[in-house]
């Protein structure tokens, strides 16, 4: 498989490279992502690349940026809206042995589709007892901000994490970006990448060559003792900032980075927690039913023995995303949110 | 009848035996079915015949199917291994989704049938991206998608069309139009019950034929698949037929009163295996000797598959998650 070489040598660079190396290549996530197309495209012929817009002047927040010049507008093209048909259409071409890039702007427009994700796509190894499988990539960016508001700016990880037989990718570093979008691209299942539109003008290192980040795996971002926060997505740089803050009151925060929900790393986690005996859980998403209930919810069943306080939960409030800023700044959580839950527990 | 004459004999007698074992599965099917050991909804395809008979003679063992929750007369016109799909039936290991499909998820991938959808109209894009996957690999093959009456109800069948003739894929859309939803009439769910003529509107050919006239079937498929081969762009064929049993019963459905006992016998007289017999007996294409010798090879097949099915092994329940990723 011309996958296996870059699944086999996984290259797990630690999160510390960053600080370590001024003389590392470092581009933007966006231009990761790009990064990562580009190579899939031109690595594997039976990838192609489809959604609305990848060919229009910005490429999707610069992700798809030209790819149809290098190309062709066969194997990168512009899609009609028809959301759902089109993922069928990707799920059936992938059946016949293509691996499809599905693109989306906003995951609002993912709920068009629910029926060919969740009814054929999670389902086809397992409803035809592994003899069809679907090497399916579904990408979509949640936004956040000017007021995007209710049906622009949705977290839907909740929903995708209920499904069996979906993988579920939230990266938040360009290096991630790039190996996990490879990763995923490489992998015979239907996998959902969720990104976010905050992460995009980040910069970090990145290497040149096509690598991949492991699916499960999450990693430690920053060192600690005193308790953990888990993190998914743009929550991660939230996470980290706040362990910043908090290392000048004297706690010490360590940061988890999931980079994928499903299947999800509870191993690093309960790993953390031994040590911590204190966790707070930090999503883009909404509270009820949603990722930290879950993650609560495994914690609660593997590793209370760890816990010295009650989990706490950090997650957009219980509402539609409000469209005026002053309602905005309310509904979503942000460093100070992860301050006074951190506080609460030492 | 002139058109009739000009039919090859050896295909008129490849449909009909095919016609015949897809019936005779059917029956034996509904024989057993009561024993409780195929423990999954049946939906039976008696009446209907003609539809998968006609366009599956003219695919190739590599062209793509996608089939539907009445999927056993696809299966087996598109020659998938009879012997596990009866054995996807009674739940076994050896089933052809390894018992976890069931009756309405029948597979056999090394004869292009790529699964079976039992949302409605759900395989109908599915097939539209097999379509497109021979169009990035120029291979030549056509895909066809097989669907009810319920599926023109679904906005999934309108955008996979219009996509399909927008990039022109080589995909035949396949409307078995038997006029009833479970219970409910097409008249009561749909304006105008022509179907085809619904969907024109994308620049698609279309046409509308009988779905009990094995010949219709056979020739409408051969043009629409050779132009599809040929880079001719996608097919919307609406068969008009019926369903002589009940949405998932052995039932004619006229016992609980949703459709009458006149229309039931108006649709069983246009019978599409009886009329293909009557036309093989008048061109002497088949006698009573050659018929025999055609009902006991499928009897025997028939009984070599349950008996497979029946000895099979249960699957293992520590396998619970097998199959989950691929």
């Amino acid at each position: 498989m011309p996958w296996t070489k870059f699944i086999a040598g996984n290259q797990d660079y630690p999160s510390e490279v960053q600080e370590i190396s001024d003389d590392l290549r470092k581009i933007t996530y966006s231009e990761a992502i790009r990064e990562a197309l580009d190579q899939a495209l031109a690595h594997d012929e039976r990838v192609f690349i489809m959604g609305q817009g990848v060919d229009d002047p910005g490429g999707v927040f610069g992700a798809t940026l030209n790819l149809h010049k290098k190309y062709g507008s066969i194997r990168v093209f512009d899609t009609p809206l028809s959301e759902n048909a089109l993922t069928g259409i990707a799920i059936g071409s992938a059946l016949a042995g293509m691996r499809p890039f599905y693109c989306h702007n906003r995951p609002d427009f993912l709920l068009l589709t629910m029926d060919q994700i969740v009814n054929h796509a999670s389902k086809w190894s397992y409803m035809f007892g592994g003899t069809a499988q679907v090497p399916l990539v579904i990408w979509s960016v949640t936004a956040r901000g000017w007021g995007s508001a209710a049906q622009h700016s949705q977290a839907l990880q909740g929903l995708f994490m209920h499904i069996p037989g979906l993988k579920l990718v939230m990266p938040s570093t360009p290096y991630d970006a790039k190996g996990l979008i490879i990763s995923s691209i490489a992998d015979n299942n239907p996998v959902i990448i969720l990104e976010h539109r905050w992460l995009f003008k980040q910069t970090g290192y990145v290497p040149e060559e096509i690598y991949s980040v492991p699916l499960g795996k999450g990693i430690v971002r920053r060192q600690g003792a005193d308790v953990t926060i888990v993190a998914v997505s743009y929550m991660t740089m939230e996470a980290l900032r706040a362990a910043e803050k908090l290392a000048s009151a004297g706690i010490s925060a360590e940061v988890i980075d999931l980079r994928t929900l499903k299947p999800l790393d509870e191993e690093i986690i309960l790993n953390s927690l031994q040590k911590t005996g204190r966790l707070v859980i930090a999503d883009t998403g909404w509270k009820t039913g949603g990722i930290s209930a879950e993650i609560a919810a495994i914690v609660s069943e593997k590793g209370f023995d760890f816990l010295k306080k009650p989990i706490k939960r950090i997650a957009c409030r219980d509402v539609p995303t409000p469209a005026s800023y002053i309602l905005e700044e309310e509904f979503y959580p942000d460093i100070n949110d992860l301050v006074s839950a951190v506080m609460e527990l030492v | 009848m002139d058109e009739k004459v000009s039919m090859p004999p050896q295909v008129l007698t490849e449909l009909y035996t095919l016609m015949l074992e897809i019936r005779k599965v059917q029956l034996k099917i509904a024989e057993y079915y009561p024993e409780d050991e195929m423990r999954t909804p049946i939906h039976l395809y008696i009446g209907q015949e003609a539809i998968a008979a006609g366009i599956c003679a003219n695919l190739n063992a590599d062209d793509y199917v996608f089939s539907n929750h009445r999927g056993h007369g696809h299966y087996i016109a598109k020659k998938g291994n009879l012997n596990t799909m009866i054995a996807e039936l009674y739940n076994k290991e050896t089933g052809c989704s390894r018992g976890r499909g069931g009756s309405m998820h029948l597979v056999d991938t090394s004869v292009g049938l790529l699964g079976s959808s039992s949302i409605v109209a759900g395989g109908i894009p599915l097939a539209t991206g097999a379509a497109l996957a021979s169009v990035f690999r120029n291979d030549s093959r056509v895909s066809v998608a097989f669907f009810g009456d319920g599926a023109a109800e679904e906005g999934v069948l309108y955008e996979s069309i219009n996509f399909a003739v927008l990039k022109k894929l080589p995909v035949i859309y396949v409307c078995e139009n038997n006029l009833y939803s479970v219970c409910s009439p097409i008249n009561r769910r749909q304006p105008g019950q022509d179907i085809y003529k619904r969907v024109e509107g994308f620049s698609i050919p279309a046409c509308s034929i009988d779905g009990n006239d094995v010949i219709a079937v056979y020739k409408v498929a051969s043009q629409a698949i050779d132009d599809a081969r040929k880079g001719g762009g996608p097919y919307f064929i609406e068969c008009k037929t019926y369903r002589l049993t009940d949405h998932h019963d052995r039932k004619t459905g006229v016992e609980i009163g949703y459709r009458t006992q006149e229309e039931w016998d108006e649709w069983a007289a246009k019978c599409p295996i009886k009329n293909l017999e009557g036309i093989l007996r008048a061109q002497n294409l088949i006698n009573n000797h050659k018929l025999n010798e055609i009902e006991n090879a499928i009897d025997e097949r028939i009984k070599v598959a349950f008996n497979f099915a029946r000895t099979s092994p249960l699957p293992d329940r520590n396998e619970l998650y097998k199959y989950l990723y691929s």
